[in-house]
C-alpha cells in the first residue's frame, strides 16, 4: 500500500539531495501528486527525469495507484559559501 | 513482447507524425488524463491520430515494454515518445510542445 510518506522516502532513497513534496490528493491512496527537485536531473530531458523517478518507484503502477501527477525540477547549485555550512 | 505486436506498433508510429496512445477515443476519452492530452493537441491545432489501448489488451501491455513507460496516455512525435499527461501539459505551458510540433 503506497502512502505519501512511502513514495517520498523511496524517492529520497534514490535522490539523496532531493527536495520532495508528495500529496495524497484524495486521501485514499490512489491519486498522488509529487514535486521532485534534485541536482541529479541536470543535463537530462524531462522524459529522462520522469523515468528516473518512476525507476525509484518500481512497482508503483502495477499496484493500486491510479495516478501520480509528477513534476521534476533541477535544483540550482548552491552558491559557494553562501548557503552551505561545512 | 511478440514480434507481431512490435511490428504493429512500428507501423502505427511510422504512419502518423503525431500519434497518441490513449484510453478511449478522440471524441470519447475514457480517462481524464487522456482527455487532457487530446484537448492540448486540439488547442495546439495539430493533426494527430489516436489509438484506443482499451480496445487492444495485447498492444496495451506490449507498448509499455516497447517504450519503457508505465502509463497511458503516451504521446509520440516522429516515432519518438514525448511523454504522458504530466510532460505534455508542462511542455504545452512552456511552449516547448509547440516547437516540437512545428
Amino acid at each position: 500500500m503506497w502512502t505519501a510518506e512511502t513514495i517520498r522516502s523511496q524517492i529520497l532513497a534514490r535522490f539523496s539531495d532531493a527536495d520532495v513534496e508528495v500529496e495524497d490528493l484524495t486521501g485514499s491512496g490512489d491519486h498522488f501528486r509529487a514535486l521532485v527537485t534534485s541536482r541529479d536531473f541536470e543535463g537530462k530531458t524531462m522524459l529522462e527525469q520522469h523515468r528516473m523517478v518512476y525507476a525509484a518507484l518500481d512497482g508503483l503502477h502495477s499496484g493500486s495507484i491510479h495516478a501520480l501527477g509528477l513534476r521534476t525540477r533541477i535544483a540550482p547549485r548552491a552558491d559557494r559559501g553562501e548557503s552551505d555550512h561545512e | 513482447m511478440s514480434e507481431l505486436v512490435r511490428a504493429r506498433i512500428d507501423a502505427l508510429l511510422s504512419k502518423s507524425k503525431v500519434m497518441l496512445f490513449m484510453k478511449g477515443t478522440k471524441l470519447q476519452p475514457a480517462c481524464g488524463f487522456s482527455n487532457t492530452v487530446v484537448q492540448i493537441l486540439n488547442t495546439e491545432g495539430v493533426e494527430f491520430d489516436t489509438f484506443n489501448v482499451l480496445a487492444d489488451a495485447e498492444l496495451r501491455d506490449d507498448l509499455k515494454l516497447y517504450s519503457g513507460w508505465p502509463t497511458y496516455p503516451q504521446l509520440y512525435v516522429d516515432g519518438k515518445l514525448v511523454g504522458g499527461c504530466d510532460i505534455v501539459s508542462e511542455m504545452h505551458e512552456t511552449g516547448a510542445l509547440a516547437g516540437l510540433l512545428k
